[in-house]
């Protein structure tokens, strides 16, 4: 296993850029604003939340138990302690891990953290009490149990031996919450913030902004080095572009579609930085299998063959937030496939011609060549809109008539859950690189209730169920193919390109490195500012 | 998106120059030499709807085709007002804008039109208890933010060009019917109603024949300024992402994702929709206003 | 007259319990709701059973006449719950947005007012004139033009103008601080929306002012008193102006309330977090409570308006009050 994550660890740093590392020391001082890519989330509560909104928010006030190595959080294996002191090797059978808990951490309140406020933590994440909602408690089904022996000790005893493990563990979202705030009331976390985090909570205002002020009591030695820092919802692009063009604020974590990017460029020159990383989201096409004629494989193949994803791809990425080609693995990690095996599959052959002669085939032989439908979609520019605009026009090539229907958030995923669709473009973004559990949501429903694409397969479980145990990775790697050709050939739904993270700051901000998800790397820990 | 009422004072008299009727030649030759504002705005209004109407015939290029050889290029000689972000003519996609300006437009204002007539010369004539209970119903939706019903209607029926008529239709009917129904109660009190009555004439033959014709003046002002706040309502519902959807060439649309995206590295994509809106409300209302002191007979005499 | 203020006032209540049941039955006739788009917005994955507990938590799986019985009784006793998105009291989510969207929507109609009456009127004393052809053109260009589009152009264009000239690009702040904790960042703020805001505002009341001004100038009254030979600038003062001024004072009235409407689009454009972004937020996240909430605020404020606006036609013209 240790191997494999090494080997894995080093095929993925050929294939992502690594930032060039400045041997600068860091600088102690200055404040940070940033700006948060939407209006203020619901709770507070980063174990029940799922939205950025929360975690960009919240983020910087928490410690976590293991997390993505922030010095190199573009790895999708290199994960290290923060609250524990080292990472502990598994037993024999990969069954036990036993974490040893760093001593005279405090919370900001000055209470001291101990083994039983990170077990109080997990179990409410594991196992939420009736009453307690833990939206990632489904990717914990390999824990039997956590415990605490003792005030320096976390053992987790898992059902079954699984890669998926770690990653779910260092998940962004598993803030440890003060047992002592939990037993008085499991929901106070969703109004308050009390955290062991670089930064202490200043003042929180309401829909606008979340103030941060640097936690003395920190237990990584110098860090965190900004005095202070300030989080501004902006939801509205143009805002942000300009804001960061007049210096009202240095940056935002999520992404910015290239136009906006390129006119930071041109306008700030050197004044400011932009970096960048495939992102583990992407748009799935969906089509629901239970409606007439998209019940026919010869239909739904047709309509992946029309579009040219090579070149789409290539096209698209200088107006929206996509760029790699990819199936349904993040293209960063070991177990995805590459292009020699994506070309394989329908929907990523080279030569799109024939590609669109064998659909029209297909179309004709299922007698649909006059096939007309609407395309669910989602009101969001970037990307949705503009990938549904440019699928449409690929599928006219095939003589395919659709029409986009878009529709709000609420509306759109209602449309999904209940069937009412014919054909959807989706959204797949997970935020932790974790392939074995990301592909749980190609899933057929009887698995995943989530997947609206309304089939069953029992192969698919098949090779999945094999999948899940699975340690080594090349062995792995093969399964995970049989997966994605199983879903190909049977053309259950599509990847249609990964979106594409770039995120244009400021030059003096320093420290900060991109990861594949916008989830990662939030504490802001280890940014400082060159001024 | 509100409605800028025009004070009515009393109905236009029907017969004010049966005296001397002017042929509709000379008439017309009046109203452009008293009024050169509205017949700018005439003009306008003209040079959309035959853009509009002929978009096959004179649009260079398909407005949906993408080009990804021509993203966001400049005006050139290929592309009179450059490409979007598609790569797709910004001039096609302006002159098919017009038809769907047009169909919105025009079928928002006569439908929310008509129906705004008939409940307010109705609600007038009837008075009483139908009255009343029209008169909350219009106060209600006159109330009502826009956005929630544009959103309930979009959310349950989808955001098609008819779906966002709907949209815009029903609040304009009851400011229409709010200005319909004060000319018709002053209508309904001169005595000649009375006497129809008296006649033993039927509702609708008093209604028909005596009431509409005499708020035809206000309705008709009505009706251009709501073309024009038609148009606006599509773009404002566009930037809420409530609007007409790609990739239907509408201007509102046209405005929202490209001119925030590109409104500083390719600014055509955002100036040309916005003139193209500006320029056909502001024709819409020159006209209208023209239209308001042509008709009024205070105006008139001036 | 107290017989019909007391009518006229009794006749809001209809409209109000219209208005609280048009907007109930509405939010739920769209599809979805807060707790799917709590946890499904992100596309990522989510466990079904937190949506269940969700709507459990909110009381969204009463049926639905209790749901409607306890909003109404909430109205009653002015207590509007909780959001179902943040958790906080809606009084609370309404009341840190308030400052924000007054300040603009005031300062948007002094500004409007101080330029649109003067110009109103001068136009209508100069009709014909270029005058009255600039101001009727750049009154309608005010009511042409669609405001989030004048928002981000007006935006650009300080950008471009404070970057050429200053040499680094300014904005006004992206985060609203109180006008007694520091005046000129408040200020800074606000000005650029106001005058957004204002421009369309004052082209309307421009337009009304100049056509009422036109139609009291050929009033009877002040024929006479032209003949009679008062200085022609004391008879549009005393006489012509104060006429004109009730229609525009009664627009003016209802046209703030329809600010609301335009809050919502430029309090997007320039990122203020105002209660026009919190309507579009409330209804974006299918938040039940709060748009209730808002909506009904909304309501008021317009019956409240043309209320006070028919009273005060009432007490000028005595036929409406016995009629």
């Amino acid at each position: 296993m240790r191997k494999a994550l090494l080997a894995a660890c080093l095929g993925l740093t050929a294939w992502l850029l690594p930032q060039a590392a400045e041997a600068q020391t860091p600088k102690r001082g200055g404040h940070l604003t940033y700006m948060i890519a939407a209006d203020g989330g619901p709770s507070l509560d980063g174990h029940r939340e799922t939205t950025y909104a929360v975690l960009h928010a919240t983020a910087p006030f928490y410690s976590v138990l293991i997390r993505v190595n922030p010095e190199n959080p573009s790895s999708t294996t290199d994960f290290t302690c923060d609250l524990c002191t080292e990472m502990p090797k598994p037993s024999a059978d990969e069954l036990t891990w036993v974490f040893k808990i760093r001593q005279g951490v405090k919370f900001h309140d000055g209470e001291p953290l101990s083994a039983k406020d990170v077990l109080a933590s997990w179990q409410k994440i594991v196992s939420p009490p009736a009453g307690v909602a833990s939206a990632r408690h489904a990717s914990f089904g390999m824990v039997e149990s956590v415990t605490s022996p003792d005030d320096e000790t976390i053992v987790f005893k898992l059902k079954f031996k699984t890669m998926s493990f770690l990653p779910s563990l260092a998940d962004p979202w598993n803030f440890i919450y003060s047992k002592k705030r939990l037993e008085q009331d499991m929901h106070w976390y969703e109004k308050n913030i009390l955290g062991s985090g670089p930064f202490k909570l200043d003042t929180f205002t309401i829909g606008q902004s979340v103030k941060g002020v640097r936690n003395p009591d920190y237990y990584w030695p110098g860090q965190p080095y900004l005095d202070g820092f300030t989080a501004i919802f902006a939801p509205k692009q143009s805002v942000r572009v300009e804001a960061i063009r007049a210096d009202r604020a240095a940056m935002e974590f999520r992404s910015m579609p290239p136009a906006a990017v390129e006119q930071l460029n041109k306008e700030l020159g050197d004044k400011v930085v932009t970096q960048s990383s495939d992102w583990n989201c992407g748009n799935v096409l969906t089509p629901n299998h239970k409606v007439k004629p998209f019940d026919d494989v010869r239909v739904r193949k047709a309509l992946f063959l029309a579009i040219d994803q090579w070149k789409g791809a290539q096209a698209l990425s200088k107006i929206a937030v996509v760029k790699t080609v990819g199936s349904i693995v993040f293209p960063g990690s070991p177990l995805a496939a590459t292009k020699e095996e994506l070309e394989q599959l329908a929907g990523y052959w080279p030569d799109i011609e024939k590609s669109r002669a064998e659909a029209r085939r297909l179309l004709k032989e299922a007698g649909q060549e006059n096939l007309t439908f609407d395309l669910l979609n989602r009101n969001v520019d970037q990307p949705y809109l503009i990938v549904g605009t440019w699928i449409l026009d690929e599928w006219s090539k095939i003589g395919v008539k659709a029409t986009q229907k878009v529709v709000p958030t609420g509306p759109w995923l209602d449309a999904m859950r209940s069937g009412n669709f014919t054909v959807a473009l989706e959204a797949n973004c997970q935020n932790i690189v974790n392939p074995i559990a990301d592909v749980n949501r190609w899933m057929p429903y009887n698995v995943n209730q989530e997947n609206f694409a309304g089939f069953l397969d029992p192969t698919m479980i098949e090779i999945y169920s094999k999948l899940v145990p699975e340690t080594d990775m090349t062995k792995a790697r093969v399964l995970m193919r049989q997966l994605e050709k199983r879903i190909n050939d049977e053309a259950h739904q599509l990847m249609v390109t990964f979106w594409y993270r770039q995120v244009p700051m400021r030059s003096y901000v320093k420290g900060w490195k991109i990861s594949p998800s916008h989830y990662l790397n939030q504490d802001l820990a280890n940014i400082w500012l060159d001024k | 998106m509100s409605t800028t009422v025009p004070t009515m004072g009393l109905p236009a008299a029907v017969d004010a120059s049966l005296a001397l009727r002017p042929t509709v030649w000379m008439r017309c030759l009046r109203f452009v030499r008293r009024e050169p504002l509205g017949t700018f705005g005439l003009a306008l209004v003209i040079v959309m709807a035959v853009t509009g109407s002929m978009a096959e015939l004179i649009a260079p290029y398909n407005p949906t085709a993408n080009d990804f050889s021509a993203m966001t290029e400049a005006p050139s000689w290929a592309h009179l007002l450059g490409t979007d972000q598609f790569g797709r003519d910004l001039l096609s996609r302006l002159i098919y804008g017009a038809r769907t300006a047009m169909i919105v437009g025009l079928s928002s204002a006569l439908v929310g039109g008509v129906i705004g007539l008939v409940l307010g010369v109705g609600s007038a004539y009837f008075g009483g208890l139908i009255d009343l209970v029209m008169q909350r119903i219009f106060d209600i939706v006159m109330a009502f933010p826009l956005i929630i019903l544009a959103l309930a209607v979009v959310s349950i029926f989808g955001t098609g060009v008819q779906n966002v008529i709907i949209a815009i239709t029903i609040p304009l009917i009851p400011r229409c019917a709010r200005v319909v129904r004060s000319s018709a109660l002053a209508i309904r009190e001169i005595p000649y109603v009375d006497a129809a009555r008296a006649c033993g004439f039927s509702h609708s033959r008093i209604i028909l024949r005596h009431m509409v014709p005499n708020v035809m003046a206000p309705f008709l002002i009505m009706i251009t300024a709501s073309v024009g706040q038609a148009v606006l309502a599509e773009a404002s519902l566009s930037y809420l992402g409530l609007g007409v959807q790609e990739p239907v060439p509408a201007w509102g649309l046209m405005l929202q994702g490209g001119a925030e995206e590109y409104a500083s590295t390719a600014p055509w994509i955002a100036i040309f929709p916005g003139l193209a809106i500006m320029l056909s409300v502001l024709g819409v209302n020159l006209f209208g206003d023209a239209m308001r002191d042509t008709l009024d007979p205070k105006m008139r005499n001036r | 007259m107290y017989l019909y203020i007391i009518k006229r006032v009794l006749l809001v209540i209809p409209t109000l319990i219209g208005a609280a049941a048009l907007v109930f039955l509405l939010m739920r006739l769209i599809p979805g709701d807060v707790c799917v788009i709590r946890l499904g917005s992100s596309g990522g994955t989510f466990d079904p059973k937190a949506v269940a507990l969700c709507h459990q938590e909110l009381g969204m799986n009463r049926p639905i006449w209790v749901q409607f019985f306890d909003f109404m009784w909430g109205i009653v006793r002015f207590d509007f719950g909780t959001s179902m998105w943040s958790g906080k009291p809606v009084t609370t989510e309404i009341w840190a947005r308030l400052p924000v969207s007054l300040e603009i929507a005031l300062l948007g109609s002094v500004l409007a007012t101080v330029i649109a009456i003067p110009l109103g009127t001068l136009s209508a004393l100069r009709q014909n004139s270029w005058l009255d052809v600039f101001v009727r053109v750049f009154a309608i260009g005010g009511i042409a033009t669609p405001s989030f589009w004048l928002g981000i152009i007006s935006l650009l264009i300080v950008l471009d103008l404070t970057s050429f000239f200053l040499g680094a690009a300014w904005m006004p702040p992206i985060d609203y601080v109180p006008f007694f904790e520091d005046p000129i960042r408040n200020l800074s703020m606000v000005l650029l929306p106001a005058i957004t805001i204002g421009y369309r505002y004052s082209a309307i009341t421009m337009r009304m002012t100049r056509s009422t001004m036109l139609e009291v100038m050929r009033e009877d009254y002040i024929r006479t008193a032209r003949a009679k030979g008062l200085i022609h600038k004391l008879i549009i003062n005393r006489h012509a102006l104060k006429n004109a001024m009730l229609p525009v004072v009664t627009l003016i009235g209802i046209e703030f309330a329809f600010l609301i409407g335009g809050l919502v689009v430029t309090e997007q454009v320039f990122n203020l977090n105002g209660v026009g972004r919190l309507f579009v937020q409330a209804v974006q996240n299918q938040d039940y409570t709060l748009t209730q909430a808002l909506v009904m605020m909304t309501v008021v404020v317009f019956v409240f308006c043309n209320l006070v606006v028919d009273l005060l036609y009432a007490w000028l013209d005595p036929r409406i009050r016995y009629s």
